[in-house]
C-alpha cells in the first residue's frame, strides 16, 4: 500500500486522518468514536463522542455532560467523506465494532469482543473488511472457555449450596458487562438478587436506557443482614476485601473472569470459587473471528500480541503487532492490585451527586481490568 | 480418580483451614483403603517413580494438542505448570475412565518394562478418557512434580479425626521409607512399635525465629520479657549444616536428613561411629563438613550432596561429621517425653563413649547469665561458621514440628548489598504469567555483573508494579529471560558469601532474597563488586 493507509496508530489513539477522527482515543480529541463505556476505551475530555444508543445512559452517567452522538447498529454516518458505521461487538450491552470505508477500502476496528451469545448483549457479528483490527486479551491457546451454560450451572449450584450451609453470596465481576451477564443467568427461584451500589448505578443507567434487566434490590446500610444472606450479592471487584465485604460474613465469595481458567491467576485472586467467564474471545473464538472477516491484513493490539501474531502468520495471515494503551501488551495479570485513583468527575451526571459518582473508581471497569501505575 | 481429581478441585476452592480438613475427611471417607495410603504417600512427599522421561511426555502432548512446539512454550509461560499446560491444551476427552487412584498408579508403575511406542500409545489412550481436571492430576502423577497447597500436618488432622489416633502419633507413623504399596491403612491405624520398622525416624522438632524480621531488631529487655529468666535456657550455635536424624537398631544403621530422605549411603564416613553406637539409639544433629577439625560453610557439603559417587579427595579433605544435639531413642526406648536437660546429659553419656569423638561431636553449650552477654556471644555467629543461636527451654519435651515456646532460633542479621535488576523471568504456580523471579547485579567499574537470583522478599502489589516494570522496559529476550532496562534498585540480603568458580561473578551467596525494593536508591548508588569481595573476608 503506498497510498496514505485509511487508520493510523498515533499517541492518542486509533486516527482515521481523512475523517479526521479517532476510535477510542486515551487523549483529548476533537471527534471521538467510541466502541464501548469502559475506561480504558471511553475518556473523559473529547469535544464529540459517537456510541452505541446502548451505550448512551452509562456514558452519560460514568463520563458527565459530554456532546454525545448515539446511533444503531448499521447507521451509517459520514465525517469528512468518510463512512462510519458500528456493528455489535457482543462485549458487553452496546459495545461495537467500528466499520470505516473510504474508496472502497474497509476497515474494521473490534474493540473488544467476544463471539459467544451472552443472552443480553447484542450478539457478535463478523464484518467483512480488508483490514481488521483486533484485540487479543486471551490470544494464548490455554484460554478456551466452556458454553455459558455449565458454567451459569455451576453458579447456580454453588449458591443453592451456600443457602444450604448457610453461607452469603458474593459474586464478583465487573459492574458493566460482566454484573449484568450474570444477573440475567441467575436461577432466581433460589433468592434475591442484592446489588453493591457501583452496580445498581450501572444497572440504573442501562434500565434508562430501556435495557430488561431481572430485579435487584440495591443493598443499603439498613437493611437486614439476614435477609441479604439468603440472596446472592453482585459486587464489584473493587470491594473484595473491604470492610462492606465482610460484613456479610460468613461467606463464599466467587469471582468471574477469564483468568480463572489458570490455576495460578486463581490462587492469587484467593477467591473461593474462580468461574472461568469472559467478555473476550477465547483462542478459538479469536481466530474464528480474524477468519470470519476474509480480511487482506490484521493487526492485534491488546493481549498476547507477540505470539499471537506470530501464530496467525505461521497459518497464513497477514497479522501485524500494534502498540495501543488498550491494557498491557500480555494481559491483565499484571494488574496492580492497589487503590486506583478516582476518575476525575467534576459535574453531576444525572442527577447522582458528585460524591456518589466518585465510588465508580477510575480502571474499576477495565474489561478484565487494566490500569496505568506509575513507579 | 475422579474422586483425587475432585479432591484436588475442592482444595483449590477454598482457603479457610476447617473447610480444607472436612474436603479431606470426606475424601477418606469416600473412597478404597489402598487410595487412603496412595493419597497419604503423594502428600506427604512421595513421589511416584518417573516411568516416562519428561521430554517425551512433552512431546507427545505437543502432538495430542495439534500446535507448534513454540507455541506450547509459550503457553507453558503464562500457566506456569506443565501439567497444567498439557490438561488446558489437550483436546476434549472422547470417554470416560472409572479406574481408582490405586489402579492409575499401579499402570503408571508399570511402563517402566514398557518400550517407547507401548509408553506412548497407553498415553494417548490415557489422555483421551480424562476430562481436563483429571488430565491435571494425572499429569502431576506422571512428571513426578507433586505439589499439594495442603500442608501435611492438615492431612493428619483429617486423618486423626477419622481414626481418632492422635496427631503426632500419626506424624511418626508415615515417616520412613514406607511404600502404600506394601503398607497398608489397617497396618496405620493398628496399635504400633517401635519395632515394627527398625528405619522409622520421629518427626523433627523445628523451632521458631524469636525475631520476626531482620529489620526489627529485638532488644535484650524485650528478649527478657518473652523468653524470661535467663536459667530456664540452654543456648547452642544454630548450625548451617543439613539437619538429620542418625539411627541405629538392630544392627542396622539408617540416616535421615529433614526432607525424610534416606541418606545412609551419602556419609560413609559416618558409618563406623554409627555402627559403634548401643542398639536403639536415635540422635538429632547437623552434619556439617570438617577440614581440620574445623566446621566449614555451607557450600562446601552442598558440592558432594548431589553426587553419585565420592571421591577419595572429597572424604579425606572435608569428611562430615554429626554435631550432635538431641538424643530421641535410648537403649530401644522412645525418650522425647523427657526433659531437654535429661536427654542432654543422655546425649552426652552417649558421646563419651564413642571411640569416634571426631564424628560424633557435641553442641557445645553456650556459658551465658544475661541476656545481654549472650546478645554479645552472638556477634561472633559468622565467625563459628554458625547462623546465631539456638534457645531451648531446659524442661521442654522434644516436640513435633514447628512449635512456638520451647525451641527458638535467634539468627543474626543477614549480609546486604543493594544491586540493580537487569533480568526477569516469569515465575511458577501461584506466580505463573508475571515477572517474578530476577537476577542482580552490581557495578564493576562501568559494567553492571550479575551476581545472585532471587525470587522472594516482595508484596504481591510490589510484584506487580515490578511485573509492569518489566514488561514496558525490556530491551531483549533470550526465550523466557528478559533483558531488562537496568532502574531498579533493591537490597538484597544473603546468610553468606563465599568464592565460587561456577559464577562469572566468581562469588556464591547463601540463601540470597530481596530485603526491599530501595525506590530512593538511583542505579548509580548500587553496590559494586568490591564491596561484595570485601564480604568475603579475605
Amino acid at each position: 500500500m503506498a497510498k496514505k493507509p485509511l487508520l493510523e496508530f498515533t499517541d492518542k489513539g486509533i486516527y482515521c486522518a481523512t475523517g479526521k477522527f479517532y476510535i477510542d482515543p486515551w487523549k483529548p480529541v476533537d471527534d471521538a468514536v467510541i466502541t464501548h463505556a469502559h475506561a480504558d476505551h471511553a475518556y473523559l475530555g473529547h469535544k464529540r463522542y459517537l456510541a452505541h444508543h446502548f451505550s448512551r445512559e452509562v456514558l452519560l452517567y460514568r463520563l458527565g455532560e459530554i456532546n454525545l452522538q448515539t446511533v444503531e447498529y448499521g447507521e451509517k454516518v459520514m465525517k469528512n467523506g468518510v463512512e462510519v458505521s458500528l456493528f455489535p461487538a457482543g462485549h458487553v450491552i452496546g459495545s461495537a465494532q467500528v466499520r470505516v470505508e473510504y474508496k472502497g477500502e474497509v476497515c474494521v476496528v473490534s474493540g473488544d469482543y467476544k463471539v459467544e451469545d451472552d443472552g443480553i448483549s447484542t450478539p457478535f457479528e463478523p464484518v467483512r473488511c480488508h483490514h481488521f483490527i483486533s484485540e487479543c486479551t486471551f490470544g494464548m491457546p490455554v484460554y478456551q472457555w466452556k458454553p455459558q451454560a455449565d458454567v451459569f450451572a455451576d453458579v447456580n449450584s454453588w449458591w443453592r449450596s451456600n443457602v444450604e450451609h448457610n453461607l452469603a453470596t458474593v459474586i464478583v465481576g465487573y459492574s458493566l458487562g460482566k454484573a449484568q451477564r450474570i444477573l440475567q443467568n441467575l436461577d432466581l427461584s433460589i433468592g434475591n438478587v442484592y446489588t453493591h451500589g457501583v452496580i445498581e448505578n450501572t444497572n440504573e443507567a442501562l434500565r434508562r436506557n430501556g435495557i430488561k434487566l431481572n430485579p435487584t434490590i440495591r443493598i443499603t446500610q439498613d437493611m437486614p443482614k439476614e435477609e441479604v444472606r439468603k440472596g446472592i450479592i453482585l459486587a464489584p471487584p473493587s470491594s473484595v476485601g473491604t470492610p462492606w465485604m465482610r460484613k456479610f460474613n460468613p461467606y463464599s465469595f466467587g469471582y468471574c473472569s477469564g483468568w480463572m481458567a489458570i490455576r495460578g491467576a486463581k490462587r492469587r485472586r484467593a477467591a473461593d470459587r474462580g468461574f472461568v467467564l469472559s467478555d473476550h474471545a477465547d483462542w478459538d473464538g479469536l481466530i474464528s473471528a480474524i477468519d470470519a472477516t476474509g480480511c487482506e491484513s490484521v493487526y492485534l493490539t491488546h493481549g498476547y500480541t507477540a505470539t499471537f501474531t506470530r501464530y496467525l502468520n505461521e497459518i497464513g495471515f497477514d497479522a501485524h503487532e500494534v502498540h495501543t494503551l488498550y491494557g498491557d501488551d500480555e494481559g491483565i495479570n499484571s494488574v496492580p492490585e492497589e487503590e486506583p485513583t478516582p476518575h476525575p468527575i467534576i459535574s453531576k451526571a444525572n442527577g447522582f451527586e458528585k460524591s456518589e459518582a466518585q465510588v465508580l473508581s477510575f480502571g474499576e471497569d477495565l474489561g478484565e481490568a487494566k490500569k496505568e501505575v506509575k513507579i | 480418580m475422579k474422586a483425587f481429581a475432585q479432591l484436588f478441585l475442592s482444595l483449590d476452592e477454598t482457603n479457610k483451614t476447617n473447610e480444607k480438613v472436612k474436603i479431606l475427611k470426606d475424601y477418606f471417607n469416600t473412597v478404597p483403603d489402598t487410595d487412603k495410603m496412595h493419597m497419604l504417600a503423594l502428600f506427604s512427599g512421595r513421589k511416584p517413580k518417573r516411568q516416562i522421561n519428561s521430554t517425551l511426555v512433552r512431546n507427545w502432548a505437543i502432538e495430542a494438542s495439534k500446535i507448534p512446539a513454540w507455541l506450547f512454550e509459550e503457553s507453558y509461560h503464562v500457566v506456569g505448570d506443565l501439567a497444567e499446560t498439557m490438561a488446558l491444551l489437550m483436546p476434549q476427552n472422547r470417554g470416560s475412565s472409572h479406574k481408582t487412584l490405586t489402579e492409575w498408579i499401579a499402570e503408571i508403575n508399570a511402563l517402566g518394562t514398557k518400550t517407547e511406542e507401548e509408553k506412548k500409545l497407553w498415553l494417548m489412550d490415557s489422555w483421551a478418557m480424562l476430562d481436563s481436571s483429571e488430565r491435571f492430576v494425572f499429569n502431576k502423577l506422571l512428571t513426578g512434580s507433586f505439589r499439594v497447597g495442603v500442608s501435611q500436618s492438615l492431612v493428619i488432622k483429617a486423618l486423626a479425626d477419622i481414626t481418632g489416633i492422635e496427631a503426632p502419633a500419626l506424624t511418626h507413623r508415615i515417616m520412613g521409607s514406607w511404600m502404600p504399596e506394601t503398607y497398608t491403612y489397617e497396618q496405620l491405624v493398628q496399635e504400633q512399635s517401635a519395632s515394627d520398622d527398625i528405619s522409622r525416624p520421629y518427626p523433627f522438632f523445628l523451632a521458631y525465629p524469636i525475631q520476626e524480621t531482620s529489620e526489627k531488631q529485638k532488644s535484650t529487655d524485650e528478649l527478657k520479657i518473652d523468653l524470661g529468666e535467663e536459667g530456664q535456657w540452654q543456648a547452642e550455635w544454630k548450625w548451617d549444616g543439613i539437619r538429620s536424624q542418625l539411627i541405629k537398631r538392630g544392627g542396622e544403621i539408617f540416616i535421615w536428613s529433614r526432607g525424610e530422605d534416606l541418606a545412609t549411603d551419602k556419609f560413609p564416613e559416618l558409618h563406623p561411629f554409627l555402627q559403634a553406637l548401643p542398639d536403639g539409639t536415635v540422635i538429632d544433629g547437623e552434619l556439617l563438613s570438617f577440614q581440620n577439625g574445623q566446621p566449614m560453610p555451607f557450600n562446601v557439603l552442598q558440592t558432594r550432596i548431589g553426587r553419585k559417587n565420592l571421591s577419595k579427595k572429597i572424604l579425606e579433605e572435608s569428611p562430615v561429621a554429626v554435631i550432635a544435639y538431641d538424643c530421641l531413642e535410648y537403649k530401644g526406648e522412645d525418650i522425647r517425653h523427657k526433659t531437654q536437660a535429661e536427654r542432654r546429659v543422655i546425649l552426652e553419656g552417649l558421646q563419651a563413649a564413642t571411640p569416634f569423638p571426631e564424628m560424633f561431636r557435641l553442641s557445645a553449650l553456650i556459658q551465658f547469665t544475661t541476656w545481654e552477654e549472650l546478645g554479645k556471644t552472638r556477634e561472633q555467629s559468622r565467625a563459628m561458621i554458625a547462623e546465631g543461636i539456638m534457645l531451648k527451654r531446659k524442661n521442654a519435651a522434644y516436640q513435633v514440628g514447628r512449635k512456638r515456646g520451647d525451641w527458638w532460633k535467634w539468627k543474626i542479621d543477614p549480609l546486604s548489598v543493594d544491586a540493580v535488576m537487569i533480568y526477569a523471568q516469569k515465575g511458577h504456580g501461584r506466580r505463573a504469567d508475571l515477572y517474578t523471579d530476577y537476577t542482580f547485579a552490581v557495578w564493576d567499574g562501568d559494567k553492571l555483573v550479575p551476581f545472585a537470583k532471587a525470587y522472594s522478599g516482595l508484596t504481591d502489589a510490589e510484584i506487580n508494579k515490578v511485573d509492569y516494570f518489566v514488561k514496558r522496559n525490556t530491551l531483549e529476550k533470550f526465550g523466557p529471560v528478559r533483558t531488562v532496562k537496568p532502574e531498579l534498585v533493591f537490597e538484597i540480603g544473603f546468610e553468606g558469601i563465599n568464592k565460587s568458580t561456577r559464577h562469572k561473578s566468581g562469588i556464591a551467596l547463601r540463601f540470597p532474597r530481596i530485603l526491599r525494593w530501595r525506590l530512593d536508591k538511583p542505579k548509580e548508588e548500587a553496590d559494586t563488586i568490591e564491596s561484595l569481595r570485601a564480604l568475603l573476608g579475605e
